[in-house]
């Protein structure tokens, strides 16, 4: 673990840090107490939520205020908060430790979202393979319940807030948040078309607000101690800290949270470096389905949403997967494309036959059958796939394929013209 | 409201809340689509519909895209085309691209688009999904390598069958349309999603491999089989029919037609059709040439007419018999000298005929049904009797109506019913009696002459509350179904039905069986009333009557007795005893053998050109599709021939289209100085017996010539058997099982059912489909039954 844990891995010194006693000695529940006791109004918890400059942890980086404002709370008819914590981004493994050790704070944040929107339900979709982390969720809700903090009808109090864990099944697709409702609603996790998005037409129909266990779990600590306190963290329109998952190539591989805008440098050093003392060669900086990032922009570039969106990837769910000098591009993209080849749901025309498009010529490359015009048929593949399907999942693939082909085109080449990798022991 | 847009150059006033798809449609624009649909939800899948909308950066659905104010949409711009000949690539990419060997060539909207939209060659090399096929049943064929997974055969099931049988399985490339589990499809609608298919994934099984689409011809028809008269194209080779699909009028049938309508057209060829007039010579059939067939039939009705008197003639028909076919036939009756001319041949309960009114209407148009806050169906089965009519109670449902259902049975619809009274079948009459008391109660200006009949009985809480929702909506209407009409009290259900409607502010329509009944009454081909409803000084005898009476004479129209009559047993034995029976019918029968003495081979309805007016009263005329098989000739000549030999007057045409407008003619004297809905209600019901009693019904694929002999409609799983149906309780009452074989009697006949075990069916009654060999020895449908065990 790193040693920058503000927010969401605050209690990670802690014996036992998800009991609800641990939760509550470290200043837990203090501000749900607060609203229950009628002491914060919406508006002020909405506006601090604004101030925080949160930007969701799930992969868009929205503003979570701005989201939350979507939501007319005094609108008539139910209305949902709904976590995600499908995390099924490839390198991505955050929230199954906040989850593991800080679930509570998952819901303090939930329940506030519910006051601030006037959802009185909340459900947390929890990726299926999961099985320590959806234990720990659920006993922990179990004492929430008893503490007579999370219910439907609380004593001494206006605010409801009832909450549910739901498994998921396995499917990357049910991380996106339409698809997530869908299979929410027991059906096939189909993403929905939007307009209409989920602040209007959610769960069941009704006004519901999706968000990353990551995002809820930082909004407690917004109310604690301040909104100032929290953007502070990070850099400006970045507010807080931000876990980042470093996998790869690294000697000290983990969940960092440290504040948003650190050089990509020190994280590396957190890290404890490459390995071996090789060379960096690139950096997918937030997931799977961010754009790779060459060594040389990477030494140079800022850990946060701007600065990673100017240089042409992501920030996304936050996991940095490192690559050393030993690392074939053509072998990885391979891999990336087998991925999202497995995963498209399957509607939409361009994504369910895209993805098998690509990842067929990336595997015949691979094998040592590419042709000379693959790179550019390729390339226009995957422009093709861009912006053209309901969800975007066929981006995520389609985006990477066109920054790997762009970072290593010669090493594409190279493994077409001899049939073989370029990079040595591959 | 409408708000101004821009699509491709051209300013529109389109509806507000409508997509970018359907305002180009509506100005004539064309945008490739697939998924698309417009009778079905918004799935926004296939993508092929991206077009330019200005200041979005991306191409967006047009499908799926709402107008707004001001909008500026290009169609063929080039982010427009280049998102859509991708969206083409990449469909075409695990398509087979097998179109010479593909049913759907030449009709393939896949490759239509193909050619506007699709490069020459494809730049994918490698290797393609195929997938395996499933068997959908008699009527459908799959080849799911072909499908494009735009997923409107799975909407279909849902919206619009009622009945959710199609679904996608497994994700990303490995994503397949089927059934889940292997099984036939139970829609009786199931068929349209053949047309709906943009591909050749799903086709006509019967159909398949027959002929090419520009081989076939197309012509213009009208359904057959039920009163909704829906629209079809028929399409033919060489005089053949090839096959049936749906000819678009929003009015009746929308963009759909029922399985019926679609596959009967398979049992126009079978092998007991004829296509020469045949006579009985001392017990031998002999093949004629007309000349001497009708000699044979004229001299007949000749001798009877003089040696006895006409009325000794009976004339029956078919109520699928064209309007022409069914006015010649009363006009060569009464020409002869009788009145005795019907069609009613599945109703029981003439006591009432006076008191309708001069032909059946829906009291709304069909599509308006769909508009109700409240209908009242009464006794039937209506997704079985008019697929379409029950499609629209379905919309008129989903569109918030509270649907009631007034039952012997509980059958199954594929619409949540809001409240149902299910009653044993002869307690109908009190039901009904006791709603109408209720009604009464509440309303209590409403006045009605049946006040003795109302209060001999008692109304219930159920029946209060019923009233109370009849009481309480504005629009709303009462339907009577096949059991409803067929039943022993059959008119007094009608009266009761229209006393309901009065005293409850409401209106009553008949779903009458056949595709002409409505024509049949105008025609005049019943026994109490001319065309037009014209007054007759002596009515004559009606269906029942007419076998009870044994005549020396029949002349059969269209009509199998011992599959289409409410008293089939009565009327095989009145027709085994009669001296002539002539039936102008398109198929013989093993029954008819025994008991006809004169064949002369009709055309059916797709050689013939006819007009049927359905069930809102609209006329539809057709042509023969075409020409008569062999030496069957239309029915309404081979009248007109018997007209001329008997010497009769007005039997000159030259056209049927002068038949019709000669009944045309007639609408502007509509008679009417009827006597209609002056119900004299009874002081009390008819005493109810203790027995078991019957319930007949004809299943969808028994309704008539035709349709019993379409092969793949008869292998569909929605077609019954001939079984004998009771609850689990009669069941034990009569220490019966499931499976096992009764004997079934009424009055001096007797025969063997297995049991079926449904506890949908209230009280003392079983429940036995009619149109069947088996249970063509059985007396009257509606009426006591003795069962015993084998
Ligand atoms: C294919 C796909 C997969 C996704 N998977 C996840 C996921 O596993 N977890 C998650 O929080 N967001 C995921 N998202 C993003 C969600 O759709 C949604 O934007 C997010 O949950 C919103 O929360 P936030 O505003 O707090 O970031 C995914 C999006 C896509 C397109
Ligand atoms: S089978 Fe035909 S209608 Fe059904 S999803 Fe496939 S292409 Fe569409
Ligand atoms: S027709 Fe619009 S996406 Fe298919």
């Amino acid at each position: 673990m790193g040693n920058i844990n503000h927010v969401c891995f605050r209690n990670f010194d802690l014996d036992q840090p998800w009991t609800f006693e641990a939760y509550e000695n470290m200043g837990g529940y203090k501000a749900w107490r607060k609203i229950l006791r009628g002491e914060l109004t919406r508006e002020f918890v909405l506006e601090e939520m604004k101030a925080s400059e949160l930007r969701g942890r799930g992969g868009a980086g929205f503003p979570t205020g701005l989201k939350w404002s979507f939501l007319n709370p005094n609108a008539p008819g139910q209305k949902y908060v709904v976590c995600n914590s499908d995390e099924g981004e490839p390198g991505t493994c955050k929230d199954r430790d906040i989850l593991r050790y800080n679930p509570h704070q998952v819901i303090e944040g939930m329940a506030i979202a519910g006051f601030v929107m006037g959802a009185t339900v909340g459900y947390n979709y929890i990726r299926g393979e999961f099985y320590e982390p959806i234990e720990r969720f659920e006993i922990a809700l179990q004492e929430a319940k008893a503490a007579g903090l999370i219910g439907l009808e609380l004593k001494d109090t206006k605010v409801a807030f009832d909450l549910h864990t739901h498994i998921g099944a396995g499917a990357y697709i049910c991380g996106e948040e339409t698809a997530l409702l869908e299979s929410l609603e027991g059906k096939k996790g189909y993403p929905r078309f939007k307009p209409p998005f989920p602040a209007n037409f959610g769960l069941y129909g009704q006004p519901t607000t999706v968000n990353n266990t990551e995002s809820f779990a930082s909004v407690p600590i917004i109310l604690e101690k301040g909104s100032k306190w929290f953007s502070e963290q990070g850099i400006p329109n970045n507010g807080g800290t931000k876990i980042f998952c470093v996998s790869g190539h690294v000697n000290k591989p983990g969940n960092y949270e440290v504040p948003l805008g650190m050089p990509f440098s020190e994280l590396l050093e957190l890290a404890g470096g490459v390995r071996d003392g090789n060379k960096l060669k690139a950096v997918i900086p937030g997931g799977s389905s961010a754009p790779i990032l060459t060594a040389d922009v990477m030494m140079k570039i800022d850990m946060d949403f701007d600065s990673l969106a100017k240089a042409g990837s992501m920030l996304g769910s936050g996991a940095v997967i490192v690559m050393d000098e030993t690392t074939c591009m053509v072998k990885v993209l391979s891999r990336l494309a087998h991925f999202y080849d497995e995963e498209s749901c399957g509607q939409c025309t361009p994504c369910r036959e895209g993805t098998g498009w690509v990842s067929r010529i990336v595997h015949r490359i691979l094998h040592g059958d590419g042709k000379p015009d693959d790179l550019d048929l390729l390339d226009n593949v995957a422009a093709n796939m861009i912006g053209r399907t309901i969800c975007v999942l066929a981006d995520a693939l389609a985006m990477p394929v066109q920054s790997f082909i762009r970072c290593f085109r010669e090493e594409f080449e190279y493994f077409i013209e001899h049939g073989k990798s370029m990079v040595e022991g591959n | 409201m409408k708000i101004e847009i821009e699509i491709d150059g051209k300013k529109l006033q389109v509806e507000q809340n409508s997509m970018i798809i359907e305002a180009a449609d509506n100005a004539g624009i064309t945008v490739p689509r697939f998924c698309y649909h417009k009778k079905l939800s918004i799935a926004a899948n296939c993508r092929m519909c991206l077009v330019d909308v200005e200041k979005s950066r991306k191409p967006l659905p047009a499908c799926a895209t709402p107008v707004t104010e001001g909008m500026v949409v290009r169609t063929r711009s080039k982010l427009a085309l280049e998102a859509q000949k991708s969206v083409m690539e990449f469909l075409l990419v695990n398509h087979p691209l097998d179109c010479p060997i593909c049913d759907q060539g030449g009709q393939c909207e896949l490759q239509d688009i193909a050619l506007g939209y699709g490069a020459d060659a494809s730049r994918y090399d490698q290797g393609k999904r195929s997938v395996a096929d499933k068997n959908l049943g008699s009527l459908i064929a799959t080849d799911m390598t072909r499908c494009i997974h735009c997923t409107r055969c799975v909407r279909f099931g849902t919206e619009i069958a009622g009945i959710t049988e199609m679904g996608s399985i497994g994700r990303g490339e490995s994503t397949e349309i089927g059934t889940y589990v292997e099984k036939s499809l139970s829609s009786e609608m199931s068929a349209n999603i053949i047309d709906l298919c943009p591909v050749g994934a799903l086709t006509n099984k019967p159909f398949r491999f027959r002929a090419r689409a520009w081989e076939v011809l197309q012509a213009r028809g009208v359904s057959a089989h039920d009163c909704v008269g829906s629209n079809l194209h028929i399409h033919h080779r060489r005089n053949k029919i090839m096959r049936v699909v749906p000819k678009e009028n929003e009015a009746i049938n929308e963009t759909w037609i029922s399985d019926r309508d679609r596959f009967s057209c398979e049992g126009l060829h079978s092998e007991d059709r004829v296509t020469t007039p045949m006579i009985k010579r001392h017990g031998q059939w002999e093949q004629v040439d007309w000349q001497t067939a009708l000699h044979v039939a004229v001299e007949g009705l000749q001798t009877i007419a003089q040696t006895q008197s006409p009325s000794h003639i009976g004339a029956l028909a078919s109520s699928n018999a064209t309007l022409e076919e069914l006015y010649l036939l009363q006009k060569l009756m009464r020409g002869i000298g009788t009145n005795n001319v019907d069609h009613r041949v599945r109703q029981s309960d003439f006591h009432y005929q006076q008191a309708t009114a001069l032909m059946p209407t829906l009291p709304v148009a069909i599509a308006d049904i769909e508009q109700q806050d409240l209908i009242i169906y009464i006794g039937g089965h209506p997704q079985f009797e008019q697929p379409l009519i029950n499609h629209r109670i379905r919309k008129a449902r989903d569109n918030g109506a509270t649907v009631i259902m007034i039952n012997p049975v509980d059958l199954k619809h594929n619409f949540d019913v809001s409240d149902k009274l299910i009653v044993a079948n002869p307690l109908l009459p009190r039901a009904l009696t006791a709603i109408c008391r209720a009604l009464s109660e509440q309303n209590p200006d409403a006045k009605t002459s049946a006040q003795e009949l109302l209060q001999s009985v008692t109304a219930d809480d159920k029946h209060q509350q019923l009233a109370k929702q009849l009481l309480a909506a504005d629009n709303s209407l009462i339907l009577l179904g096949a059991i409803a009409q067929h039943h022993q009290q059959g008119g007094l259900l009608h009266g009761l039905a229209t006393l309901m409607a009065s005293l409850g502010n409401s209106r009553v329509g008949l779903l009458t069986p056949g595709a002409n009944a409505t024509g049949a009454w105008f025609a005049g081909a019943i026994p109490h009333r001319g065309p037009a409803g014209l007054n007759v000084a002596k009515p004559g005898l009606d269906v029942k009557r007419m076998w009870e009476s044994q005549l020396p004479a029949y002349l059969l129209l269209n009509l199998e007795p011992e599959h289409d009559c409410a008293n089939s047993q009565r009327a095989l034995k009145a027709l085994h005893n009669a001296d002539l029976v002539i039936c102008v019918t398109p198929y013989k029968t093993a029954a008819m053998e025994q008991y006809a003495d004169v064949i002369l081979p009709m055309a059916p309805f797709t050689e013939t050109s006819g007009t049927f007016i359905n069930i809102e009263g609209k006329w539809q005329s057709f042509t023969a599709a075409v020409t008569a098989q062999g030496e069957s000739r239309p029915a309404w000549k081979v009248l007109r021939v018997l007209g001329n030999l008997l010497e009769l007057d007005g039997f000159n045409y030259v056209a049927s289209t002068e038949i019709t407008d000669e009944l045309q003619a007639l609408t502007a004297n509509i008679n009417s100085d009827q006597q209609i809905n002056k119900w004299r209600y009874p002081s009390q019901l008819p005493a109810v017996n203790n027995g078991i009693e019957r319930i007949t019904y004809w299943p969808i694929y028994r309704s008539d010539n035709v349709v019993r002999r379409s092969v793949p409609l008869q292998n569909t799983p929605i077609s019954d058997a001939p079984v004998i149906a009771m609850s689990q309780t009669l069941a034990e009452e009569l220490t019966l099982k499931a499976g096992e074989d009764v004997v079934v009697s009424q009055v001096d006949t007797s025969i063997t059912l297995p049991v079926k075990i449904d506890n949908r069916i209230a009280g003392n009654v079983v429940y036995i489909p009619a149109g069947f060999a088996e249970t063509a020895a059985l007396y009257e449908s509606f009426g006591s039954v003795n069962i015993e065990r084998k």
